[in-house]
């Protein structure tokens, strides 16, 4: 990962020096695809973030009343 | 545009402790912030709420209630009181002498903090107070402040591994019949008609939902009946018009407790709002309020009303699709998005008439609500899903949908109520709105280096800034506080010295921040400001 990041300054200044022409809009098949990949991945995310035994918990968060 | 400010009452959950006493697991949330920002060690900026000007009974429609026939909730004038035995009962001796007590064994249960704002114990959550602001930018900053500084108790608490770790939820309900509440406050000229008020406001309460509602998973009170709807509050409101903020809630609340010169002006109090984490959601609430009070008070708000506006609140927070349609008294039948587009135009026209929203002349604030309020409306009726970068409930319902699509859940499995619980988790690591923030999935109002500078600094236009210089700079000598008043004890002046604040537009930097500027000691600072005779927080 870190590694990574070290690397992306070097290919973004390639990058405007040599001009490259933008790439042709994406079919609409593959933009709808995209967008699936979009929200696959943050649910994979919370997926990992969310409390374990959902059931137990929600029933646990038991509020006295307020205003 | 005018004076505003939020309140938040956060859910509170030990989850390894369920059970635990609410009020006190609050109590260690403000006194783990005492700790964080050393202000008690300093010497007392545990700054002690003054309670001398609070008047929770009195009716804007013009009379009081009988303390004796009060709800108990109402009586928001007394501190709470958590002695020794409470304590000890709840968490064991040991729990008095770790920290938190003083001598007399009581908890600390109020603050006024640096940036102007109040942390406190309120019934069985802890509160966040705004510091009083001038527009809806503000108003985000602050309130958006107030969570980071419910991120830094749990840190706090959560670094204690002899205690249950505690979490801290902005929402206002947990599905299980209770609710607690998200409030606005607004700054109106004492000489509006309160009939005007309620006739104005009522049309455009039941529906700004679909700006600015939150978004629940379950309808009804106790969420018995599977499905999602769009505000928080909506099923929690019983009745039109009253005093009560516990029980009967009403979608106008008559709390007359103006907190400022009683004959020139009324704090407009707001109970039906939900708390909001995004900041678009947050920004049109506060700023499209403020626009309707002006309507109001010009004479100008659209000339409707709403046929039995309780059930109509409910009917229009139930459908997610926009398109149900609540009656007016006078035949036609309308929909939410139609009803905020007959105030938009009103308030469109108004600030054309003033020059409120010129480029140049105009208060810098209201051109932007507006372009705002616009484009949320046209994207709300035209492509819904569009808005789920920015309205609240639309996020929420956008990704509860991605998890219904992909693992076929229906609306009553748990984990679709945990994702609504969690959304609103404070910690940025386990809260799902931060997690769509981090990827830039909700819009940005405030930087967040603004946000972070909100939590020690206070607002600079309103006598806000009076009371945050006052707890930070001179807090060991300050004893008291509150929204009109600050109270010093300083050694060798006798008594003490209650300085007033009842005008919010004073105090501010420009007026007294060279003062703070030439003075080192709270000593010479008072004496200064006494000796001018009128002093500068009040003029």
């Amino acid at each position: 990962m870190a590694a990574q990041e070290q690397q992306q300054p070097q290919s973004r200044e390639t990058e405007t020096e040599v001009d490259v022409p933008e790439a042709p809009p994406a079919a609409p098949e593959a933009q709808a695809s995209e967008a699936t990949q979009g929200v696959d991945d943050l649910l994979d995310e919370i997926d990992g973030v969310l409390e374990s035994n959902a059931e137990e918990f929600v029933r646990a968060f038991v509020q006295k009343g307020g205003q | 545009m005018r004076v505003m400010g939020s309140e938040t009452e956060y859910g509170i959950h030990a989850p390894s402790a369920p059970g635990a006493n609410a009020t006190m697991m609050s109590a260690r949330i403000i006194q783990a912030y005492a700790t964080v920002t050393r202000q008690r060690a300093a010497g007392g900026a545990e700054t002690r709420w003054d309670y001398t000007d609070e008047e929770p009974l009195h009716d804007a429609r013009g009379w009081t209630v009988d303390r004796a026939s009060a709800d108990p909730s109402q009586l928001t004038d007394q501190p709470p009181v958590l002695d020794a035995e409470a304590v000890a009962l709840a968490y064991g001796r040991q729990e008095l002498e770790l920290d938190g007590a003083d001598e007399s064994g009581s908890l600390l249960m109020n603050m006024v903090l640096g940036n102007g704002a109040r942390l406190y114990v309120d019934h069985a959550h802890p509160e966040y107070s705004s510091p009083e602001v001038t527009n809806p930018r503000d108003a985000v900053a602050w309130d958006a402040a107030g969570d980071l500084v419910a991120l830094a108790t749990v840190r706090k608490v959560a670094a204690d591994t002899s205690l249950p770790p505690i979490n801290l939820y902005k929402n206002n309900t947990d599905n299980k019949s209770v609710s607690y509440g998200s409030h606005e406050n607004y700054l109106m000229p004492r000489s509006v008609p309160f009939g005007d008020i309620i006739r104005g406001l009522t049309p455009f309460f039941v529906s700004r939902q679909v700006v600015c509602g939150a978004g629940r998973v379950g309808i009804g009170q106790d969420s018995s009946t599977p499905g999602f709807q769009i505000s928080q509050r909506a099923d929690f409101f019983e009745a039109e018009v009253g005093l009560e903020t516990t029980i009967r809630r009403p979608i106008i609340n008559t709390r007359d407790e103006p907190h400022a010169t009683a004959d020139k002006y009324r704090r407009l109090h707001v109970i039906i709002g939900d708390a909001n984490l995004s900041q678009a959601s947050n920004y049109l609430k506060f700023g499209t309020t403020a626009m309707v009070l002006s309507l109001i008070e010009a004479g100008q708000a659209p000339r409707m009303e709403v046929h039995e506006p309780v059930q109509a609140l409910q009917a229009i927070s139930h459908d997610t699709s926009l398109t149900a349609t609540v009656r007016l008294l006078d035949g036609r039948r309308v929909t939410a998005l139609d009803i905020q587009w007959m105030y938009y135009e009103a308030a469109a026209k108004l600030a054309q008439e003033t020059g409120v929203a010129d480029s140049v002349t105009g208060d810098g604030h209201t051109h932007d609500v507006l372009l705002n309020w616009e484009a949320t409306l046209t994207t709300l009726g035209s492509d819904l899903d569009a808005a789920a970068s920015s309205v609240e409930w639309v996020a929420k319902r956008s990704l509860l949908e991605g998890y219904r699509n992909r693992d076929g859940l229906s609306w009553d499995d748990a984990r679709l109520g945990l994702v609504d619980l969690q959304w609103s988790d404070i910690r940025p690591e386990k809260g799902l709105y931060y997690r769509l923030l981090s990827r830039d999935r909700m819009t940005r109002i405030v930087d967040d280096a603004d946000i972070a500078r909100a939590v020690g600094e206070p607002p600079s236009d309103t006598r806000a800034y009076f009371r945050g210089r006052c707890v930070s700079r001179f807090g060991k000598d300050v004893v008291g506080a509150s929204w009109d008043s600050v109270i010093f004890d300083v050694p060798g002046m006798g008594k003490l010295q209650r300085v007033p604040t009842r005008e919010p537009l004073r105090g501010t930097r420009a007026l007294t921040g060279a003062l703070f500027d030439r003075h080192q000691d709270a000593a010479s600072f008072l004496a200064e400001l006494m000796g001018r005779n009128l002093p500068p927080a009040t003029g």
